[in-house]
């Protein structure tokens, strides 16, 4: 459809001005009209646009090679900014932990939810029961799952260490340990996250066809056999796309880590995302925060395209 | 029961063994889906209704000693959540209402009005998929706390969320797609019978956009009933934050239960949401990703 509108308000042709409006005029008048409709249309929408993302964008490249205090007129400073930032300890702790988180996110949120999928999959009874338990903790609004867990995770009275005394395991520090804290709060973002990622399984598995499992079957392949060659390969396109899609949010987590750690214990939570908050709000640098900005979308950026460039070769495979 | 073949053959349930195997799973993850996904729930609904000493007490108790619903009312009135729900309500409801007008007007004039740059707006629009919205708030924010040409601040002001909810590619590009796709003979009907533009939108085609207009709705709803970083940027003052930033502001120092309470309080409109249009989002979510 657009690829034909595109056609730029083409420039009247040479006619001799005659007093009775000429057809071709008249269709000139028309043409502008319509484009003055269209756009008036389009006006609102676009103007948003440019304002809080195409402008932004470019701003962010911009600040990042300036000393920006907003009131006054912002200086050039070269890449005096990217240099603060990364002599900044917390900058290697910053990439260091939201990797690890990522990653760590990766083998939780990847391997659950399409186990449990695959199960739920199975299930012949109480199916909606199961969609909606799984999806209510993605409901919750992620603030209020990050102070649930908070509580949970208090070394005194809270529930984490309470079901450890149950079961007489040691008790953890949980989120209050340097050393267990980032998985903490990786088990938080699973829970708060994960329905999503088993209804999108859930719905890939149903689309694969019945015969595909039952001439596998005559070919006397059994079930783990089954889920290698008939299920793995028919969902690698989904679970592919999936790991990016979470890979791109995880590497943005802020709420968790500021809601339940506050960085801490000794920056072992602290996020690239983290940083730039606490760059722009606590440092009141804003020149730093876009420096550190402009990084993580390259990084960002690059999945990005590779998961732009996987849709784009399935919809003209499909 | 489906008859859909799956990984499990139906021959191999319908043995005893097999029956008995396929019991022993289901109830398996019926615990262990109340156990983690509807326990923690549980226990933030009666920790609301438990005693300050009892809410600390080791071991816990399952149930309350004694359902007390101080921590409600204590919630409602010390946490002021009146005003930050309503804080919530008006700023979700803006932005529905804005993402509604606009990115349908403009996904209806790059479907249908043939604008000249038409690909290249609608490129613009989708290359903004592909930066990630949270890297780029300290410059959005620079911008909305001073606005190019006009030199106003958005900031303390619900416009604040209202007008970035509006460049929402994603939902902008549902409305496109869906609009490609209504029957043209229809539409060039109106257009014969003298319909104008509008007329043809408000007429033709929204009310057969249902399906789509639904989805966008709960997408736009959501989104700003849970987003958390940007609102906490943009609004310094007490009074005019949405209910999640004013939990976490007032987390620290506030009695437990009542900050438990609290949090159900927050999380009962989402959630009854949820239910009611469960089926809805529950098949959108499925479908939308299987079908790109």
């Amino acid at each position: 459809m657009t690829k034909t509108a595109a056609r730029p308000a083409a420039p009247a042709p040479a006619v001799r001005p005659v007093k009775a409006p000429s057809p071709s005029g008249d269709r000139r008048r028309r043409r502008l009209a319509d484009q003055a409709h269209a756009y008036g249309f389009l006006l609102g929408g676009l103007v948003c646009f440019a304002l809080f993302s195409w402008y932004p964008a470019i701003r962010a490249v911009v600040i990042a090679f300036q000393k920006y205090t907003p009131g006054s007129p912002p200086e050039w400073v070269g890449t005096a900014n990217f240099s603060r930032v990364l002599s900044d300890p917390e900058f290697g702790a910053a990439w260091r932990n939201t990797l690890t988180f990522t990653l760590l996110a990766l083998l939780i949120g990847f391997a659950v939810p399409f186990v449990l999928a695959l199960v739920l999959n199975e299930l012949r009874h109480a199916k909606a029961f199961f969609r909606i338990v799984v999806y209510l903790p993605v409901m919750i609004p992620p603030v209020v799952s990050a102070l649930l867990w908070k509580w949970f995770y208090d070394p005194g009275t809270g529930l984490a260490n309470e079901a450890l005394r149950f079961l007489h395991l040691p008790t953890s520090h949980w989120s209050n340990g340097a050393d267990t804290a980032l998985v903490s709060l990786v088990i938080v973002a699973t829970w708060a996250n994960m329905g999503g990622t088993v209804l999108i399984y859930l719905a890939a598995l149903q689309s694969i066809p019945g015969e595909l499992y039952e001439a596998a079957e005559l070919d006397g392949a059994n079930l783990l056999q089954r889920i290698r060659h008939v299920t793995v390969p028919q969902t690698r396109f989904v679970i592919l796309m999936l790991m990016l899609l979470q890979i791109i949010a995880t590497m943005q987590v802020f709420t968790e880590p500021f809601v339940i750690t506050g960085g801490g214990p000794e920056s072992s939570t602290v996020t690239v995302l983290y940083l730039i908050y606490k760059y722009a709000f606590l440092y009141n640098d804003f020149g730093g925060a876009c420096a550190l900005s402009v990084m993580l979308l390259a990084l960002l950026g690059l999945f990005s395209a590779v998961y732009l460039r996987l849709t784009r070769s399935s919809e003209e495979a499909a | 029961m489906s008859s859909t073949r799956t990984l499990v053959s139906p021959a191999v349930l319908a043995r005893p063994r097999g029956r008995a195997i396929y019991w022993t799973v289901f109830t398996g993850v019926v615990l262990l889906f109340a156990l983690a996904f509807l326990f923690p729930v549980y226990w933030m609904v009666t920790g609301a209704m438990k005693s300050p000493d009892e809410v600390a007490r080791t071991p816990p108790d399952l149930l309350p000693d004694r359902w007390s619903t101080s921590g409600w009312t204590d919630a409602w009135e010390l946490m002021q959540l009146p005003t930050h729900l309503w804080n919530t309500v008006v700023q979700a409801a803006g932005a529905w209402l804005f993402q509604l007008v606009f990115c349908t007007a403009a996904a209806y004039a790059l479907s249908r009005l043939r604008p000249a740059f038409g690909t290249v707006v609608l490129g613009g629009i989708l290359a903004t998929l592909m930066v990630p919205a949270q890297a780029l708030v300290v410059p959005k924010y620079l911008v909305v706390a001073d606005l190019p040409l006009i030199h106003t601040s958005l900031l303390n002001d619900p416009l604040a969320i209202w007008l970035p909810a509006v460049a929402n590619a994603f939902n902008l590009y549902l409305l496109k797609r869906f609009f490609d796709q209504l029957p043209r003979d229809v539409l060039e009907a109106a257009e014969i019978d003298g319909a104008g533009r509008l007329r043809t939108l408000w007429s033709i085609v929204l009310p057969m956009s249902r399906p789509v207009l639904g989805v966008v709705s709960i997408f736009a709803l959501v989104a700003v009933w849970q987003d958390f970083l940007w609102p906490l940027m943009v609004f310094s003052d007490t009074d005019k934050q949405p209910i999640s930033v004013a939990l976490v502001q007032l987390s620290q120092n506030i009695q437990l239960t009542v900050l438990i309470a609290a949090m159900v309080i927050a999380s009962i409109p989402m959630v009854a949401l949820f239910l009611v249009f469960q089926r809805h989002i529950i098949a959108g979510i499925g479908a939308g990703s299987t079908k790109g």
